[in-house]
């Protein structure tokens, strides 16, 4: 698969990242317009209670409306979602938000892993994720969770994070659709659902 | 990952042979957490744990225990403590008596640091603390106010931050890594298994606390749970979850007026 290549019939699209992953939604939020009948869900890992600064440094960054997490919302095209802090994000069936404070995974809650398992789960081949910078090993085995329901997936390009060792670790264990710097991370993001 | 279909057949095969109705759980905790049962037990496929169900005496009591989530904390989200300290204790304190019901209290830590806001608001001699959980192991931890020592550093950063200006330490007595919880705070507590799923109302309460336990539900049984606390609430009574937790998707919202956007809802019919 090509850079170029136009994911279609795409329902969500989940953004995963740990350290110098926000950077990266700061430079790509701003110039997006819009979720082209998709749901971006954004799971990032952070310090406990420190919901509503991301919330507010995200909100600040884009046009495109944010749906507040909670139990139960539904996941509709069109809005963007952000894990809450100290709760593992889940999909259900129905196309709705579960929120889950069990054990942390890879010291992590919310965890990738779990959310991008979860939505893998759900969704299938309408699924596609992103794997942003980090210094952990959390998302890879989502990615490959995702990578056998059938949806697509994307690993930042080590190069160009801050912190390479969480894409890096994705790329040496599993193999993902495509590995993309920052600038075509945007492209991949734009050109969801745009085939006629 | 186990299948939908086996979940189902998991969910039927408990419920003939114990009684526990897990099919109104939210399907996607309840996979991940049969999982992790799977992974304690050294289960490998899905007719080993059949088998353990059927056969294995005592076998319940570890499937309920491993299924529920039961982490917990003493003053867990300080600034809703806070609002409790400062807007709803205040109220309850008017009244003659104080019911209080704790649902799906775990090993305590919650009904503990509601003792400590009635103390300190000088109230803890006319309340009664309800405190029920599905599953007996954390009500048996619960009953004894041992919590380990490791967390006490954080309960006592989370009490300060929730308004308390009392020296923590004051609480508790240390002991081989565990705190023990004075026994004037437990004097007022009442510790019994409660199923929200199928057991009925008990009493009528000022204020019942479910904090996140409504999360492992999915909307219909969030929906049965939410009227069983209506029934149970007095009127003007308070109903406090979880940060994360909300009425707007049941059927009893109209009757629920919410204080601010707190997670505190007052009951105005
Ligand atoms: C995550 S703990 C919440 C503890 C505490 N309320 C808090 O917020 O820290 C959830 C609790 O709900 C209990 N629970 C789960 N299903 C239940 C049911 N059907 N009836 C009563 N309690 C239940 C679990 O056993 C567990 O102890």
């Amino acid at each position: 698969m090509e850079e170029s290549k136009i994911i279609s019939g795409c329902k969500a699209l989940l953004i995963g990242g740990s350290a110098g992953s926000l950077e990266v939604l700061i430079e790509v939020l701003p110039k997006l317009e819009q979720l082209k009948s998709f749901a971006l869900i954004i799971v990032l890992h952070r310090k406990s209670g420190e919901d509503n600064l991301l919330e507010n440094l995200i909100s600040i960054k884009t046009a495109i409306p944010i749906m507040e997490v909670e139990d139960k919302v539904p996941v509709e095209p069109g809005y963007i979602y952000i894990a809450p802090s100290d709760y593992h994000l889940l999909f259900e069936k129905d196309e709705t938000i579960s929120l889950d404070t069990s054990e942390k995974v890879n010291y992590s809650r919310p965890s990738i892993d779990v959310a991008f398992e979860s939505a893998a789960d759900v969704y299938g081949p309408s699924l596609a994720a992103i794997l942003l910078s980090g210094a952990n090993a959390d998302g890879t085995a989502g990615l490959q969770a995702i990578k056998e329901a059938g949806g697509v997936t994307v690993v930042q390009k080590p190069e160009s994070a801050e912190v390479a060792y969480m894409p890096g670790y994705a790329i040496e264990n599993m193999s993902p659709d495509l590995v993309l710097d920052i600038r075509q991370i945007l492209e991949f993001v734009k050109n969801i659902n745009t085939s006629k | 990952m186990i299948s939908d279909r086996e979940l189902e057949v998991l969910i039927n095969e408990v419920f003939e042979y114990y009684g526990y109705d897990f099919s109104g759980y939210s399907k996607a905790s309840l996979k991940r957490r049969v999982e992790r049962l799977y992974q304690i037990d050294g289960i490998s496929r899905f007719s080993d744990v059949l088998s353990k169900i059927r056969s294995e005496e005592g076998y319940v009591k570890h499937l309920v225990e491993e299924i529920t989530v039961n982490v917990t904390e003493m003053f867990r989200d300080p600034l809703f403590y806070k609002l409790l300290r400062e807007e709803i204790v205040p109220v309850l304190a008017t009244k003659p008596f104080i019911r209080i019901w704790h649902a799906g209290c775990s090993t305590g830590e919650e009904v503990y640091s509601m003792a400590i806001l009635l103390k300190e608001a000088n109230l803890l001699h006319k309340s009664l603390l309800y405190a029920t959980d599905i599953n007996s192991v954390v009500l048996d931890t619960a009953k004894k106010g041992l919590f380990p020592l490791r967390m006490i550093k954080q309960y006592a950063e989370n009490y300060r931050f929730s308004g308390g200006s009392e020296d923590f330490s004051d609480y508790y007595t240390a002991n081989y890594g565990l705190a023990k919880f004075s026994c004037e705070l437990n004097e007022k507590m009442v510790f019994s298994q409660h199923n929200l799923v199928s057991d009925a109302s008990f009493n009528e309460f000022d204020l019942i606390m479910c904090r996140n336990v409504l999360i492992y539900f999915d909307k219909h049984l969030q929906d049965r749970v939410l009227r069983l606390f209506d029934s149970s609430l007095s009127c003007l009574g308070y109903l406090a979850l979880g940060t994360k937790e909300t009425i707007k998707f049941s059927t009893v919202q109209d009757k629920f007026q919410q204080l601010n956007r707190e997670k505190i809802w007052k009951k105005v019919k």
